[in-house]
C-alpha cells in the first residue's frame, strides 16, 4: 500500500525522487553533449561547404564576426577566394538563419538555409532547390536589384510564399552588407 | 498470450488516438508528413514504456498526496532524456518535431496510463501497456502523416510521385483537424462492424 | 506599436489552438457550453500569466547562470504544478466565490499543454516582431503570453457557440462527438488562415 501522507514522507519522497532524476540528467547531457555540439558543428560546417567555392583552409576556425553576423573566409593556398556570411532574418513562422557565400569579387557564389520554421508546402520550399534561391546566383547584389518581382525587383517569389521570400532576400541583402563592410576593412 | 493481449488491446482496443481521443497537440500538430508523425510516435514510445515501468516498480514507495507531482518529474526526466538524444544523434527530427518533444511531459496520454495502469500492476504488465497504448499511437500518428503527406505534398514517405504542389490546405492546420475526424470515423465503422 | 503587432499575431495570426496546435485536449472536453468555455479560459490565462513570469525568471536568472538548461523540462513543469496548487489555496481562502467559478478548472490546467507550451515558446524562441528578430523582454514576453491566453479563449468560446448549436442537430451516428468537432474546428482554422495576411 502507499505511504502515509505524512508531511515528512511528503517532502523526503518528492527530493529523492528530484535528486535522482537531476542526476540521472546530469550524466545523459554530459554523454550527449559532445556529440549535440558535433552536430551542430556539422550543419555549419556543411552550409560552408555549400555556398563558398572549393577551398583548402577550415573556415569554422577561422571565423570572425563582422556587423553583428558571423563570417566565415574560405581560402585556396591562403589567397581569399570566397566568404560565406551567416544571418539572421524574420520570416512568416519564426526567425530564418541562412548562409549566403560570395565569391572574392562580390558576385553571390550559393546559398543555403541552416535552420527555419515556415510553412511545410508553402515557405518551407526556401529550403530547396527553387527560383527565389537559383536567380540570385552569380548575380551581383551591387548592380542587380534582387527583390521580388511585386517590389519592382528581378527575382520571381515563391508561389503563396511572399513574406518568406522576401524575408530570404532580405537576408541575402544584410549579407551583402557584411561584405561590403569587409571589402572596405581589407 | 496475456502479454500480447495486452499489447493488442493498447493497438486496437485502448488506440489512444481513435478511441481514447488523448495526445491530440503532438498528433495534430507534427504529421505534416509520414515520417514527422512515426517519429513523433515513436519518441513518445520510448517515454511511455520507461515511465510505465519506473512509476510501476516506485509506486508503492510514493505517498498518496504527492503521487502527480512525483509522476511528472518523473516523466519530465525521461523527457529530457529523449531531448538530449534526439538533439545529438537525429538533429534533423529534433528540429521538426521541436516544442512537441517536451510537450510530451503533459501529453495526457503518458500520465493517463500512469495512473489508470502503471500504479496498479506489475513492471512486465506495465511494460506490454506501454508497448501497446505506445504502438497504437505511433500507428496512428503515422497513418494521419501519410494520408495528410500523401495528400498535401503528392508524397510517400518523402519520395515525391507528383510534381509540383499538392493540396495545400491539408498540410495546413484546416487539414490535420479534418483529415483525423475522418480516420476516427473510418477506425469506428470499422471496429463497428467486427464486434 | 509594438505591443499591437504582438498582441494581434498572438490572437488572431498565430493562434495557439487553431496554428500551433497547443491545448486541444481541453479544447475538446470543456467546450460543451459557452459558461464553462469562459470560465476555462479565465483560468488558462490566470495561470498562463503567473507561470510565464516565473519560468521566464527561473530561465534567466537560475538556468543559464548556472548553466543547466538541460533540466528545463523538469522545472518547468514543477514550476507550473507548484503554482496551480498555490493558486488554488490562495483562491479558496481570499475569494471562494472566484473558486468556485474557477475552481475545478485548475487541477486541469498543469496537464493543459498550452500553459508549458507558451512558457517554452516564450524562453525558447527568437520571436520576429518589427524588423529583426530578438527574445522577449519581460515585458513582452508577459503581454504575449495575456494575448495567446485570449486566443484561446477567443477559440475555445466562438467553439462551444458553435457546439451548442451541433447539439440541435441531427448528426450521422459515427460523426458524433469528436469527428464533427473536430470538422468543425477545422473550418473554423482555415477562416483563421485568412487573418494571416494582416502582420
Amino acid at each position: 500500500m502507499a505511504k502515509e501522507s505524512s508531511f515528512k514522507n511528503m517532502v523526503i519522497t518528492l527530493s529523492v525522487i528530484c535528486f535522482i532524476c537531476s542526476a540521472l540528467l546530469g550524466v545523459v547531457y554530459s554523454v550527449t553533449k559532445a556529440p549535440i555540439e558535433a552536430a551542430e558543428l556539422a550543419k555549419i560546417n556543411n552550409a560552408i561547404k555549400a555556398v563558398v567555392p572549393e577551398c583548402n583552409n577550415n573556415p569554422s576556425e577561422e571565423m570572425m564576426k563582422v556587423e553583428g553576423s558571423v563570417v566565415y573566409p574560405a581560402k585556396m593556398d591562403g589567397t581569399i577566394v570566397g566568404y560565406a556570411i551567416k544571418v539572421n532574418t524574420s520570416g512568416f513562422g519564426g526567425p530564418i538563419q541562412i548562409m549566403v557565400g560570395f565569391k572574392a569579387d562580390g558576385t553571390i557564389y550559393n546559398t543555403a538555409v541552416i535552420s527555419h520554421s515556415e510553412t511545410p508546402g508553402l515557405g518551407a520550399k526556401i529550403s530547396d532547390e527553387i527560383p527565389t534561391r537559383t536567380q540570385i546566383v552569380g548575380k551581383n547584389p551591387a548592380f542587380s536589384n534582387l527583390t521580388v518581382t511585386k517590389d519592382g525587383g528581378e527575382i520571381d517569389a515563391i508561389t503563396a510564399s511572399t513574406v518568406t521570400s522576401r524575408a530570404f532576400l532580405k537576408g541575402v541583402d544584410t549579407a551583402h552588407k557584411v561584405f561590403v563592410e569587409l571589402q572596405k576593412q581589407q | 498470450m496475456g502479454k500480447l493481449k495486452l499489447i493488442i488491446d493498447g493497438i486496437i482496443k485502448n488506440n489512444p488516438t481513435f478511441v481514447l481521443i488523448l495526445g491530440m497537440c503532438p498528433t495534430l500538430g507534427t504529421t505534416t508528413s509520414a515520417l514527422n508523425g512515426m517519429g513523433m510516435g515513436l519518441a513518445t514510445l520510448f517515454v511511455l514504456v520507461l515511465s510505465n515501468m519506473t512509476i510501476s516498480a516506485i509506486a508503492k514507495l510514493i505517498p498518496e498526496q504527492v503521487r502527480i507531482p512525483s509522476y511528472i518529474v518523473v516523466i519530465a526526466a525521461f523527457v529530457t532524456i529523449v531531448q538530449l538524444l534526439l538533439q545529438a544523434y537525429l538533429p534533423s527530427l529534433y528540429e521538426t518535431l521541436g516544442i512537441f518533444i517536451p510537450l510530451i511531459v503533459v501529453n495526457c496520454i503518458v500520465l493517463g496510463r500512469a495512473e489508470a495502469y502503471a500504479n496498479k500492476n506489475s513492471v512486465i504488465d506495465s511494460a506490454c501497456d506501454g508497448i501497446g497504448v505506445g504502438l497504437g499511437f505511433t500507428i496512428a500518428l503515422t497513418i494521419l502523416g501519410f494520408v495528410r503527406e500523401l495528400l498535401g505534398s503528392g508524397s510517400i514517405f518523402g519520395w515525391k510521385f507528383i510534381q509540383g504542389d499538392g493540396i495545400l490546405a491539408f498540410i495546413l492546420a484546416p487539414g490535420a483537424f479534418i483529415v483525423l475526424a475522418y480516420l476516427i470515423v473510418l477506425f469506428r465503422t470499422v471496429t463497428a462492424k467486427k464486434a | 506599436m509594438e505591443y499591437i503587432i504582438i498582441i494581434i499575431s498572438a490572437v488572431f495570426v498565430n493562434n495557439i489552438v487553431l496554428s500551433q496546435f497547443l491545448g486541444i485536449c481541453p479544447f475538446l472536453g470543456v467546450s460543451q457550453k459557452v459558461n464553462t468555455a469562459l470560465g476555462m479560459s479565465a483560468a488558462v490565462t490566470f495561470v498562463m500569466a503567473l507561470s510565464t513570469l516565473a519560468t521566464y525568471l527561473l530561465q534567466y536568472y537560475v538556468l543559464v547562470p548556472l548553466g543547466i538548461e538541460f533540466l528545463q523540462t523538469v522545472s518547468f513543469i514543477l514550476v507550473i504544478a507548484g503554482l496551480v496548487q498555490m493558486v488554488e489555496i490562495i483562491l479558496k481562502k481570499i475569494s471562494p466565490a472566484l473558486y468556485q467559478a474557477l475552481g475545478i478548472f485548475l487541477p486541469l490546467i498543469t496537464t493543459n499543454c498550452c500553459v508549458l507550451g507558451v512558457a517554452l515558446l516564450v524562453v525558447n524562441n527568437e520571436f520576429t516582431f518589427g524588423s529583426d528578430p530578438h527574445m522577449l523582454n519581460l515585458g513582452q514576453s508577459v503581454v504575449y503570453t495575456v494575448a495567446c491566453a485570449l486566443g484561446y479563449g477567443l477559440a475555445i468560446t466562438l467553439f462551444a457557440g458553435i457546439r451548442e448549436q451541433l447539439d440541435l442537430n441531427n448528426i450521422p451516428k459515427v460523426f458524433r462527438g469528436v469527428p464533427i468537432a473536430l470538422i468543425v474546428t477545422g473550418i473554423m482554422a482555415m477562416a483563421f488562415i485568412g487573418f494571416a495576411g494582416i502582420v
